[in-house]
């Protein structure tokens, strides 16, 4: 490897950076598709771009509390995940291949 | 040497991430998925937390993508869907601003707030390949996790219970009689 190379190292910016465009890949996602499955794949890239970020900035403070963070989000986007996909599966066996627009009908 | 794993790694993330949004087949979209979540753990590794890239692969990888693939599959919606079609005519570029606006306010706040960000504040990570011992990152988030955060486990405890319960409800097929139909 070249030392040009060997000398630059990824800062924390760098993750920050890769995390802000996760998390804005993830929105887009979230507001393009109309899949509610692929819209749930979206939330999971935008939950995973906060992880990116909190533990960038665990290493970069020297506090593992980031860390144990990240471990909570991970169990909370599970049971999100468990929760959501039941709604869809209720939703989806009444209405098959129903999108997110013909969801309308669920407001008040 | 990190900097080519950071670019690989971010490679990862990016491919799996527009994969996820682009392709039209639900299936395709969550191995997709699975590329960045694999991404994201190298990442972790790539900043000593090695525990965290453990439990990314085997939560997220092993059973919550599963999960999808599973309901993707009993639901007998692995059909691809046309993309073409778009129901409201300007969404996609109402999309696009709004997400090259979050990100261009996301990027700048970073970049403007490179410098000011403190450096070593905490009592420090115990590092593997520094403390002789290999399991010096679990070591650690045992003491923080189950020392200040233990009512937080506890309480995510209960979260998990009435998380199982009301998929259990969600998914129950309805009775026959007097159910919820």
């Amino acid at each position: 490897m070249s030392p040009v190379f060997a000398a630059v190292e990824p800062t924390t910016t760098w993750y920050l950076v890769l995390a802000a465009v996760l998390f804005t890949i993830g929105t887009v996602g979230v507001m393009v598709r109309r899949n509610p499955l692929v819209m749930f794949m979206c939330i999971e890239l935008m939950l995973n771009a906060v992880n990116l970020s909190f533990v960038s900035l665990a290493r970069q403070l020297g506090d593992i509390g980031g860390q144990t963070t990240v471990l909570f989000v991970m169990v909370v986007a599970a049971a999100e995940v468990v929760v959501g996909l039941g709604i869809v599966v209720a939703v989806m066996r009444r209405r098959p291949n129903a999108t997110a627009d013909d969801l309308v009908e669920l407001k008040g | 040497m990190e900097l080519v794993v950071f670019v690989c790694a971010a490679a990862m993330v990016l491919v799996g991430a527009v994969g996820v949004i682009v392709r039209n087949h639900p299936v395709h979209a969550a191995l997709s998925l699975v590329l960045t979540l694999f991404g994201v753990a190298v990442l972790f590794i790539l900043q000593d937390a090695e525990f965290l890239a453990a439990v990314q692969v085997i939560v997220y990888s092993g059973a919550i993508v599963v999960l999808f693939l599973f309901v993707i599959m009993l639901l007998g919606v692995d059909k691809a869907e046309n993309l073409q079609i778009e129901p409201i005519p300007v969404q996609r570029p109402l999309a696009a601003v709004v997400g090259f606006g979050l990100l261009a306010m996301l990027v700048t706040a970073i970049v403007q707030a490179r410098d000011s960000v403190p450096t070593a504040v905490g009592a420090g990570i115990d590092i593997a390949t520094e403390t002789g011992d290999s399991d010096s990152n679990i070591k650690q988030i045992a003491t923080d996790l189950f020392g200040d955060r233990v009512f937080a486990f506890e309480l995510l405890s209960v979260l998990l219970i009435v998380a199982v319960i009301g998929t259990v409800v969600l998914s129950r097929k309805p009775d026959k009689v007097g159910g919820p139909r």
